[in-house]
């Protein structure tokens, strides 16, 4: 049952792209991968104010995931929680994942050549921390939604 | 084995308190501290990481061996370099006089250790960046309150309205400032921007000015003419606090928010509906004064106007309002002792005190050095020691710079980075990461006062020396122990906090001693001593402005407009770089490893241009020129091209941000002369460039 999912008040962001290289350091990646992405789109004037929409992107977490069953050696894994996430011991970087996903999330780190995508940090959130971009975000923009079951 | 450390980013100058965990000596986590941010940081905080990892820094002392600017350099030990900084420092004291040495740094809390030391060396010649920052405004403060820039702090987050000329600061990222900005915003308070482009922070704005550049002294004068014309003003502080009332009401008689309107190309109706905001919001409306308003030759009277509104408004010394930030006396606690020696009774080599009286002498002014040098008047300049400062990357013209510093028999840089100028040096010191050095304790002045420092979370991976470890070493080989008795940090800080009673353990908890424990606020009836005025008052119209041939009310000026084929050049920041020194970090430059040129839809369309294609953007001598890609919008004034600071390094060590982009100093040529004669700022935003479509947009292909 999915669980978690990352919200962005986009009315404190900033966009200043601190939660990229916040998820980047703490996953050790090398120039090339982001697991995680703001954009923004071009600015428009509204109400003689111009403004722009900012969008935080990254895994989603299906409910249903496509990624897990291409995976042939298994090593993509749904929790009980709803993360999805790679075991590094079992990838082979086939990318197999990447073409399954409708998003492309899953990307190579070139530093293994293995399939790396978000956890939601999942090594912080069993330790009781939130992951790293919602932790450090700037302006505190980002949060972590608990779904419940109504 | 697992280790945290509170501790002080010094990724930029804000200077964000941080917490560090390590492991085995290596950095495994850095966050905001959790007890004054709530953990948050920004991009450039987490790439500290990178930084302390970037084999593209200099990991030794580095003594020249080629001309100057070749890059040929050889590695020396410490002892070397040290001794040969120590000697030619000696030989010149002995040539030239001690004066003949000046020290420059970044402005902040640990100067005064730089400043010790060039003053215990005999020179009064310690200098820093704030030509190019915020001596306008300082200046401007002093003039009307009697105390400079930092005289006053803003209490945003309960303030109704906040206004910002040009202060892109959702782009500067001051953290806790940003929070308390977007708290106000929360809380359903208004944000009114002004610029000649939009920006993060416009976006965010509830109502938002783009003006014509150089207009911003004309706005405030309609605002200030419209807001004497509704009452929206405190009479009651202006009658017990202020004199000048009269002679101000007189000048802007003139400046109706229909002249106001035409001068910046905006609407008068806005400009109306905007002071009817700030009516129904004062007392609790803040007009930031400006931080760097090194702008235009009226910037300095741009900024007092804005002091100007805060005064009207009655905004001083209250909650939602400015404030004047305390100390330890304030809260009845003793204060640390900081390293210190006075000033040599010697006149300054850049005329700051003699040559040009109005202004403070503090650290002068640095681009007044460079015409100095050439004159030798009133003696000659031989050696230039940069502490973490890049006159080269900061201030105009550095081509202009370099012949003044080819008079010099030793140029010295200490830095953790290369610079452009460390890599014109004769001896560059690298200085350790923030994450690998300590530093002394400082007081942070606030309405709640703290102390802070900042700790070494990890050694050295380098052959590098903290800047307490450089200045002491230099210190004893020069016979300067009285002044840097100490030999480590743990003697420098107990020295520092004896008169206190507080320990080093009480950092432990949250990596601050916090001197109070809620808010202090003076008794709003006894302000007038606050004000170091000749009058003890506020004063609109200064009398020593008056002495100095300055008009304190100076009529308003129109901006030149650009000819043809030219825009004028307008730099700013972005959130994910640090003026010049993280262009090169690893993790920063792979965000944004270049920047672009904003053009006006309008030109790009003359010009034949499409967001993307190449610009070529050159001096008004055409003795340096930049090609970059095209941003095409409207968001940016027709008579402006706007370009990210920093760029366009030529340092071949810093692979990533060699040759990448423009430089808005490199274009500057002859603009160390163009400086607000009444504030001391450098004038960075009177200068036009030539923009044309860049003949590298071929689409032909000849290789094969």
């Amino acid at each position: 049952m999915k669980k978690y999912m990352i919200h962005l008040n986009s009315k404190r962001c900033i966009a200043c792209h601190g939660c990229e290289v916040h998820c980047k350091v703490n996953k050790n990646l090398p120039v090339g991968p982001f697991l995680c992405d703001i954009s923004s789109t071009p600015l428009k004037m509204i109400g003689g104010v111009p403004r722009t929409e900012i969008t935080f992107s990254t895994c989603r977490h299906c409910d249903d995931p496509l990624c897990v069953p291409v995976c042939p050696t298994n090593a993509m894994i749904q929790r009980a929680d709803g993360i999805v996430y790679i075991d590094q011991e079992k990838c082979i970087g086939c990318m197999a994942c990447q073409k399954a996903c409708p998003w492309s999330i899953p990307v190579q780190n070139p530093d293994d050549g293995k399939a790396v995508k978000c956890d939601f940090c999942m090594d912080r959130l069993d330790a009781g921390l939130k992951p790293a971009c919602i932790a450090k975000c700037t302006t505190h923009a980002l949060q972590l939604v608990a779904l419940e079951v109504v | 084995m697992k280790k945290s450390v509170y501790s002080i980013c010094g990724m930029c100058t804000v200077r964000c308190p941080i917490r560090v965990e390590s492991e085995d000596n290596k950095i495994t986590w850095i966050e905001g501290n959790p007890h004054l941010l709530g953990g948050a940081l920004c991009a450039k905080g987490t790439a500290g990481i990178a930084l302390l990892n970037d084999d593209e820094r200099p990991q030794q002392p580095l003594i020249r061996v080629g001309a100057r600017g070749a890059g040929r350099w050889r590695e020396a030990s410490w002892d070397e370099a040290l001794d040969y900084v120590a000697g030619k420092l000696a030989a010149i004291k002995e040539q030239y006089g001690p004066e003949s040495v000046v020290l420059s740094s970044r402005g902040g809390p640990w100067q005064q250790m730089y400043k010790a030391f060039i003053h215990a060396f005999g020179s009064p010649n310690y200098t820093n960046h704030d030509c190019t920052c915020g001596r306008n405004t300082h200046h401007a403060s002093l003039s009307i309150n009697g105390v400079g820039r930092k005289g006053f702090a803003y209490d945003i987050k309960n303030a109704k309205h906040l206004v910002l000329f040009g202060r892109d600061m959702f782009s500067a990222l001051r953290i806790a400032e940003n929070h308390q900005t977007l708290d106000m915003l929360d809380k359903g308070g208004r944000l009114t921007y002004v610029d000649v482009r939009q920006t993060t922070t416009g976006t965010k704005a509830t109502r938002f000015f783009q003006v014509r550049p150089g207009t911003d002294y004309a706005l405030a004068l309609g605002v200030i003419h419209q807001v004497i014309k509704k009452g929206y003003y405190d009479k009651d502080f202006l009658e017990q606090f202020v004199t000048g009332f009269d002679e101000l009401c007189t000048f802007v008689e003139e400046y109706t928010p229909a002249w106001a309107a035409k001068e910046c190309g905006v609407k008068e109706k806005d400009i109306i509906a905007f002071v009817e905001e700030i009516g129904a919001d004062r007392p609790n409306v803040i007009f930031h004064p400006g931080w760097n308003l090194a702008r235009y030759s009226d910037s300095f009277y741009a900024s007092r106007a804005m002091h100007i509104l805060n005064v009207l408004m009655g905004n001083i010394e209250m909650k939602g309002g400015l404030f004047i930030p305390k100390g330890a006396g304030d809260c009845g606690k003793k204060g640390i002792r900081s390293i210190d020696c006075a000033k040599p009774d010697i006149k300054r080599g850049d005329g700051v005190g003699w040559e040009y009286p109005h202004f403070e002498k503090g650290p002068g002014l640095a681009h007044l050095f460079f015409k100095h040098m050439m004159s030798e008047d009133p003696y000659p300049i031989k050696a230039w020691i940069a502490m973490r400062h890049d006159p080269f990357s900061g201030m105009p013209d550095p081509e202009q710079q370099k012949l003044a510093m080819d008079k010099c028999d030793l140029l010295v840089s200490i830095d953790t980075n290369y610079s452009e100028f460390g890599w014109y040096s004769d001896i560059i010191l690298p200085e350790s990461t923030y994450l690998e050095r300590d530093n002394f304790i400082v007081q942070q002045k606030g309405l709640k006062p703290r102390l802070a420092l900042r700790r070494r979370a990890v050694d050295p991976k380098y052959d590098t020396k903290a800047s307490w470890e450089i200045f002491t070493a230099l210190a004893h080989r020069l016979g300067l122990e009285e002044t840097f008795p100490f030999k480590t940090i743990e003697e420098l800080w107990a020295w520092q906090l004896e008169p206190t009673g507080y320990t080093m353990a009480d950092f432990e908890e949250k990596g601050y001693v916090e001197l109070a424990d809620s808010p202090v606020f003076y008794d709003r009836e006894k302000l007038a001593s606050q004000f170091k005025t000749p009058s003890g008052k506020i004063e609109l119209v200064s009398e020593k402005l008056t002495k100095a041939g300055f008009p304190s009310l100076k009529p308003f000026e129109s901006p030149q407009a650009p000819e043809k084929g030219m825009l004028r050049l307008i730099s700013g920041k972005v959130a994910v770089h640090t003026q010049g020194h993280t262009i090169n970090n690893p993790l920063l430059s792979e965000l944004m490893p270049t920047n672009t040129a904003w053009i006006h839809s309008k030109n790009a369309k003359k010009l034949g241009i499409e967001s993307g294609d190449l610009l070529e953007l050159s001096s008004a001598d055409k003795s340096y020129h930049a090609t970059v890609a095209a941003h095409v919008t409207d968001h940016v004034h027709p008579e402006a091209v706007f370009t990210a600071h920093g760029f366009g390094k030529e340092i071949p060590r810093q692979t990533r941000s060699f040759l990448a982009g423009v430089s808005d100093q490199k274009l500057m040529i002859g603009k160390l002369d163009d400086w607000d004669q009444a504030g001391g700022g450098v004038n960075l935003c009177q200068v036009f460039v030539y923009v044309k479509k860049s003949i590298r947009n071929t689409k032909r292909r000849i290789a094969l």
